[in-house]
């Protein structure tokens, strides 16, 4: 075949990531290790300005070290990066930009770092390229986005560039894969170099040197809710939730947000959920992290699957300690994988419940507000209906089953929902409106230069509102109309309930789009605290048998 | 921090009568609240003392505070709220369970 082959050469990345390598030659200490003093000689020896650059920032564990040592290298030689990263909670994220080592930005999640992020475009610092969903963004490093340069992180490596990256593996195989299959170059911080490691997730062929890092890789507790601050306001939510959407539809898998609201359904489901009847009927394949909170339900026994994005900060033990349930190596501790999770979460499971900041009259929801771009994280992903999904089940089937504008998109072919269930208190924080006019989104979009509200949850895509006014059965709305008449009525004492009329407001629960706590047969008098199956951090310890391994700043007794 | 006092006195569209007994709900912590409902013979009205921290709310509080007195009919009662930045979701809830507590004692 080769006579064929006319242009002279097809191998141009793999000789221009050679010529970095051999620049990089004279750093390698013992066979893919690179001494941490030596780190920022290395990135200037295989970074080039202009490079598209993926520093790996996950929700929880971040390649801190080098985004450290990228921001000491000389600007003179490396300048107007295009940083490509899930997420930029680190200050070093950004000052990458404010030191003009960096460019444009290809983000999903930007978390403590949002109101920079905003600074920074609206000043021209930061060029922004989109907001995506993870796995939006995923693909596109395997598309148009790919990474020349990684800066990834692990646990653990040996001297060939194996990685263990263990409990906590989250983006780390969907980065190297897309960098190195395009001749790109990928380097690792570990915690610890040793001569062998628990398992091998990342094989050392994809892996160009590995650097220990003077101190552990920066990981924090996002999943972990103390019990204590639950509210009796959340428990009669989740109490509503249960009986009426868990329940209603038979919804037997899920993804969690990780407000208190979602806590609060976890730790009731041995008390209120078992004496609903629901074990084995609901939440039996979940795509979560180890939320603490899960605790007493799985030793209840009503989990059979959880697959996680992450891990979570002392729920080490605990994992390992039940492989029924949760995706164990043979070394026996979780691997977990967020391009993975997100696919089952976005593709596989029935619903999505979460919460947010703001929900506007038509049921587009965001937690955008002006002055902060900070993306969503997981939630678009799964709080959308997946329009690629052809396997039926009993809740998705339900859900499609009722909405009554079907017929005018596919006729007389049947099409199941995936349930999207927003979870909101009608008044958030300093008694602002959760339920407004007009989203916040609107004010960033123009204040950032953005082509489009960032919008977290689109109205067509949400099938149910939780309030402590009742549930709103959106996929049951014909049309606009009744939407937002359902939304008023939820809507509580914020401007947009006040509009809701009475005799409509009852004309929406005798049709069943609109249900209170009466209308489902709760006593609000029941939600209280007394239902949580564990109250405290120390709850969940005694439930764990002792495997859960509280965090210092959780460990109140 | 200077604290806000708000009074109120409300009429029940149609009066049922007053709680049984006095009651306390609640903890004034933050984001939550603590009632004391007991009755107390006012011609039919109900009258509410509200001590909070925050400023700018006296319509959203008397709109709360009005739905639950058209919804338990309650008169002759009075009401006293220690308030710590609770949001009107659970300032009802406390509500109700005071008056649930009230008249089951």
């Amino acid at each position: 075949m080769t006579q064929h082959d006319t242009r002279k050469d097809w191998r141009t990345r793999a000789a221009d990531t050679a010529a970095r390598k051999e620049a990089a030659a004279p750093l390698f200490a013992k066979g893919k290790e690179v001494l941490a003093k030596d780190t920022v000689a290395l990135l200037e020896a295989v970074i080039r300005a202009g490079d598209v650059i993926n520093i790996e920032g996950n929700n929880q564990k971040q390649a801190d070290f080098l985004a450290d040592c990228l921001n000491q290298v000389d600007k003179s030689k490396i300048h107007d990066l295009h940083m490509v990263q899930s997420a930029v909670p680190l200050k070093s994220h950004l000052d990458l930009f404010d030191n003009g080592i960096a460019k444009k930005l290809d983000f999903a999640f930007g978390g403590p770092q949002a109101a920079r992020v905003a600074e920074f475009i609206d000043n021209g610092k930061i060029q922004l390229g989109a907001i995506h969903t993870y796995l939006e963004l995923f693909g596109r490093y395997f598309l148009d986005l790919t990474p020349r340069v990684s800066l990834v992180c692990a646990y653990k490596a040996d001297r060939k560039g194996n990685l263990y990256t263990g409990f906590n593996t989250e983006d780390t195989p969907v980065i190297v894969e897309a960098t190195k299959f395009k001749d790109g170059i990928v380097i690792a911080q570990v915690n610890e170099i040793v001569d062998e490691l628990p398992r091998v997730d990342i094989p050392g062929d994809w892996v160009d040197a590995v650097i220990e890092s003077p101190k552990p890789f920066f990981i924090e507790p996002l999943f972990t809710r103390d019990p204590a601050n639950i509210t009796d306001n959340q428990i009669l939510l989740a109490m509503m939730c249960l009986k009426g959407i868990y329940g209603e539809y038979g919804v037997t898998s899920m993804n969690h947000g990780i407000g208190f609201l979602t806590s609060a359904i976890e730790l009731i489901l041995p008390t209120y959920g078992a004496e609903l009847g629901l074990k084995g009927k609901i939440c039996t394949h979940m795509i979560i992290n180890p939320h603490p909170t899960m605790i007493p339900a799985i030793e209840e026994g009503w989990v059979e699957a959880i697959h996680c994005f992450g891990g979570e900060l002392g729920m080490e033990d605990y994992v390992a300690s039940r492989p029924d349930v949760f995706f164990i190596g043979p070394d026996g501790t979780l691997r977990s994988n967020r391009a993975f999770a997100q696919t089952a979460g976005h593709y596989a499971a029935d619903m999505f419940i979460g919460g947010t900041l703001q929900i506007d009259k038509y049921g587009n929801s965001s937690t955008a507000t002006a002055g902060r771009v900070a993306g969503f994280g997981g939630a678009p992903n799964m709080g959308c209906d997946p329009k690629g999904r052809r396997h039926p089940s009993g809740a998705w089937l339900k859900c499609g089953e009722e909405l009554p504008s079907l017929d005018s998109l596919t006729g007389s072919v049947p099409r199941g929902k995936r349930l999207v269930v927003q979870g909101v208190e009608t008044f958030g924080e300093g008694r602002k409106p959760v339920f407004v006019d007009e989203l916040d989104a609107w004010k960033l979009a123009k204040s950032a230069n953005l082509d489009i509200p960032p919008v977290m949850i689109y109205g067509d895509d949400l099938t149910h509102i939780v309030t402590e006014e009742g549930i709103a059965y959106l996929n049951r709305c014909k049309d606009m109309e009744t939407r937002m008449a359902a939304i008023r009525a939820v809507a509580g004492f914020t401007e947009i309930g006040l509009t809701a009329k009475p005799e409509e407001t009852k004309a929406l629960r005798e049709a069943g789009i609109v249900k209170t706590p009466s209308d489902l047969g709760i006593d609000p008098s029941r939600a209280t605290r007394d239902l949580l199956a564990a109250k405290n951090m120390r709850d969940l310890v005694t439930w764990s048998g002792g495997l859960y391994n509280p965090p210092a700043r959780f460990r109140n007794w | 921090m200077a604290l806000h006092t708000l009074e109120l006195t409300l009429e029940p569209a149609t009066a049922a009568g007053p709680v049984k007994a006095p009651t306390h709900i609640g903890v004034t912590g933050s984001s939550d609240l603590e009632v004391l409902i007991q009755p107390e013979d006012l011609s039919g009205k109900v009258s509410v003392k509200l001590v909070t921290p925050v400023t700018g709310f006296d319509a959203l509080w008397e709109r709360v505070l009005r739905k639950f007195i058209d919804e338990t009919s309650l008169s002759d009662t009075r009401i006293e709220i220690n308030d710590n930045n609770a949001t009107p979701a659970v300032v009802l809830l406390r509500l109700h369970q005071a008056y649930t507590a009230a008249n089951a004692a």
